[in-house]
């Protein structure tokens, strides 16, 4: 983990948890796996606070646990998760286009509090709904309730994994910590629960002082009553947010370089691929042209020809978002996501570059990417640009590390009049190099 | 390394043609001081993206911003005890909800343990009694032993109403609660057995806190 990345886990823990967990988790970040102990006595927290800490860590997913020999409990903190906290905003706005409001305030409800039984979550959202409600109206917990089978089955939301049902044996203590397994087709099973009931509003002010006491009683008595799905808890599924944030990437990409149509075809391949692909799949599953015939949306009035035109078209394409995977069921198509991916990444780091450095620095950055390795005289011939600008633009992008050097010597002893040096743009790392400072930027 | 290692004669190792320089130009000027800290850009960075779906991102985050403050998990630092307890605090007091854990889900070692602390006082007792009466000072002990049991009894009870206050608090159902009932008993009977007093000697009940500063009753009259 970069110093960058840290400083922004530690800025974002302290915003959402306060400075004691600030400490433990940047502690965990810097030293890795640790012991109760160890962590508390590193950090000079009470044992007490640190235990608290931990708890609320490890509900929010950001820390797991580990049982090694002798019995010891590890602690590690997960900071590519602690980043995500960046993007809940986004999260939550996704929600709210794809399910309404009702989807909006689920995710924000599982967001906020880690994990939570679905039971607990209907029940709040719809008192949260039934408030902005007009007077007299409360909204139905059937209508949550749907809203969340739905989420779960497009993934949006999944089960956390249970404690495994190990047999108590009595002679043998029971573990220190709990084993948490999943069995993959549980994942997305929504537990079959009645939910009957309407969202509550909160009492009018003036009444409060009178209610509170009642109230915390009723709900006293209320909580008494066994859970149904006790045990069973959701999160939300952060990495289908991100294929969802990439498929409309890709789309707009293609809507961009072709037309609305050539998008919509596009989106459709890509909805129709959501649950089956894994998420770091280089390609979708091969899909026949009849196939996506039949799933275009209604509204489009696309012949059968016109669709195999655009599909051709489409895989036809220098940027090789669709490739043509086989001649079955009319053609079969498949979407290129890692190819995609890279080009958007290409195309980030271009305009990055012109922004920067102005225009004629990005012909030469696209001409050292297209030939892979240049030298300078090379660069001057090709870009056509003055020597002393070319020279000028290209170390000015060295130092700033969006290109680099290859040196192959000629001769063993490497002295620098007899190499040659050749300028590279290295994808990969431009592309860290550029998430990097961009982590920077946030944390000021 | 090999060729020109004149001392002191001023040869470029490397070809200087290729570094841009040709013989004989003069180089640029020495810089003796750092770079300016915020130097002027010849382009300007591009405007942020706006639009309706960014505003509504926008807000999204503020209020989560807000939101988060008052959630259960935020942990507040303990503030230090100010000399005059100030009489708006009490009532100015945020009311935060509870939250417990499943416990069922978290290593074992994370459950706070009453048990053992409650556990120890009585017995603590016990070896101050077997220690003291060593000493063979009877009516200094005596009343040492009393003032130990009043102050035993009076935390005690203390502790027995605020795990009630915060089981009532408690909203989302856990299995805690057993144990917070467990201990609770637990504590009641130790009471029982240690006290000689009544336990409604002090009747506490809710104006417990409440009463906290004035001056300790020596009894109520």
């Amino acid at each position: 983990m970069t110093q960058a990345e840290i400083k922004l886990c530690s800025l974002l823990l302290q915003e959402h948890f306060g400075e004691i967990v600030e400490k433990i988790g940047v502690h965990l970040i810097r030293t890795g796996c640790q012991p109760l102990r160890v962590i508390a006595h590193d950090t000079e927290t009470s044992l007490d606070q640190v235990k608290k800490a931990l708890c609320v860590l490890i509900q929010h997913n950001l820390v797991i646990y580990q049982v090694h020999k002798r019995g010891v409990v590890e602690y590690e903190a997960q900071c590519s998760r602690m980043l995500r906290m960046l993007r809940y905003p986004r999260y939550i706005y996704t929600a709210k286009t794809l399910y309404n409001d009702t989807g909006e305030l689920i995710v924000e409800e599982l967001l906020l509090n880690g994990k939570m039984t679905m039971s607990a979550v209907v029940k709040k959202v719809a008192d949260r709904l039934t408030e902005t409600m007009e007077d007299g109206k409360t909204m139905d917990y059937t209508e949550v309730s749907n809203t969340f089978v739905r989420l779960a089955d497009t993934h949006f939301v999944q089960r956390c994994p249970i404690v495994s049902a190990t047999e108590t044996a009595e002679p043998t203590p029971p573990p220190p910590a709990p084993t948490l397994v999943i069995n993959e087709k549980d994942m997305y099973l929504v537990p079959k629960l009645s939910l009957i009931g309407k969202g509550k509003r909160r009492r009018s002010s003036d009444e409060d002082a009178a209610g509170e006491p009642k109230a915390k009683r009723a709900k006293h008595i209320e909580s008494k009553e066994p859970i149904p799905d006790d045990g069973i808890y959701w999160q939300a599924n952060l990495d289908r947010f991100h294929q969802h944030f990439r498929d409309q990437a890709i789309v707009s990409a293609v809507a961009n370089r072709m037309d609305q149509t050539s998008s919509e075809i596009v989106r459709t391949m890509l909805r129709m691929s959501e649950i089956t692909t894994p998420s770091c799949a280089p390609f979708t599953h091969p899909l026949s042209s009849n196939e996506i015939f039949r799933s275009l949306p209604v509204g489009y009035n696309v012949s059968k020809q016109v669709l195999d035109q655009y599909l051709t078209l489409l895989a036809d394409d220098p940027l090789e978002f669709v490739g043509k995977s086989g001649d079955s069921g009319g053609g079969m198509y498949v979407i290129n996501l890692h190819k995609a991916l890279a080009s958007l990444a290409t195309a980030t780091l271009e305009s990055v570059v012109q922004e920067r450095f102005g225009s004629r620095c990005a012909r030469i950055f696209r001409l050292v990417l297209q030939k892979k390795h240049l030298e300078q005289k090379q660069v001057e011939d090709f870009a056509m640009i003055p020597a002393k600008e070319a020279k000028d633009m290209l170390y000015k992008m060295l130092s700033e590390n969006f290109i680099s050097l290859q040196e192959i010597p000629k001769t063993p002893d490497h002295a620098p009049s007899r190499t040659f040096y050749l300028y590279t743009v290295t994808v990969l790392s431009a592309a860290r190099m550029l998430l990097h400072r961009c982590y920077k930027a946030s944390s000021r | 390394m090999a060729g020109n290692r004149g001392r002191g004669r001023a040869a470029y190792t490397f070809n200087i043609e290729a570094v841009g320089f040709s013989r004989g130009d003069k180089l640029p000027d020495v810089v003796l001081k750092p770079p300016p800290l915020f130097p002027d850009t010849d382009y300007k960075p591009v405007p942020l993206k706006t639009g309706e779906s960014e505003e509504y991102i926008l807000a999204l985050k503020q209020e989560l911003r807000e939101t988060v403050k008052r959630m259960p998990y935020f942990m507040e630092t303990p503030e230090e005890k100010q000399d005059i307890e100030r009489y708006s605090k009490r009532y100015m007091k945020v009311y935060k909800e509870e939250w417990i854990p499943d416990w069922r889900r978290l290593p074992r070692e994370m459950m706070p343990r009453k048990k053992c602390k409650k556990g120890s006082k009585p017995t603590k007792m016990k070896d101050t009694d077997k220690g003291t009466s060593l000493t063979n000072t009877a009516d200094v002990l005596k009343k040492i032993e009393e003032l130990e049991k009043k102050g035993d009894g009076e935390k005690s009870d203390e502790e027995n109403e605020e795990t009630e206050g915060s089981k009532e608090k408690n909203k989302e159902d856990e299995d805690d609660e057993d144990d917070a009932a467990e201990q609770e008993e637990y504590d009641e009977e130790e009471q029982e057995e240690e006290n000689d007093y009544i336990n409604s000697y002090f009747d506490n009940g809710d104006d417990f806190g409440v009463d906290s500063d004035d001056n300790m009753d020596e009894a109520t009259y």
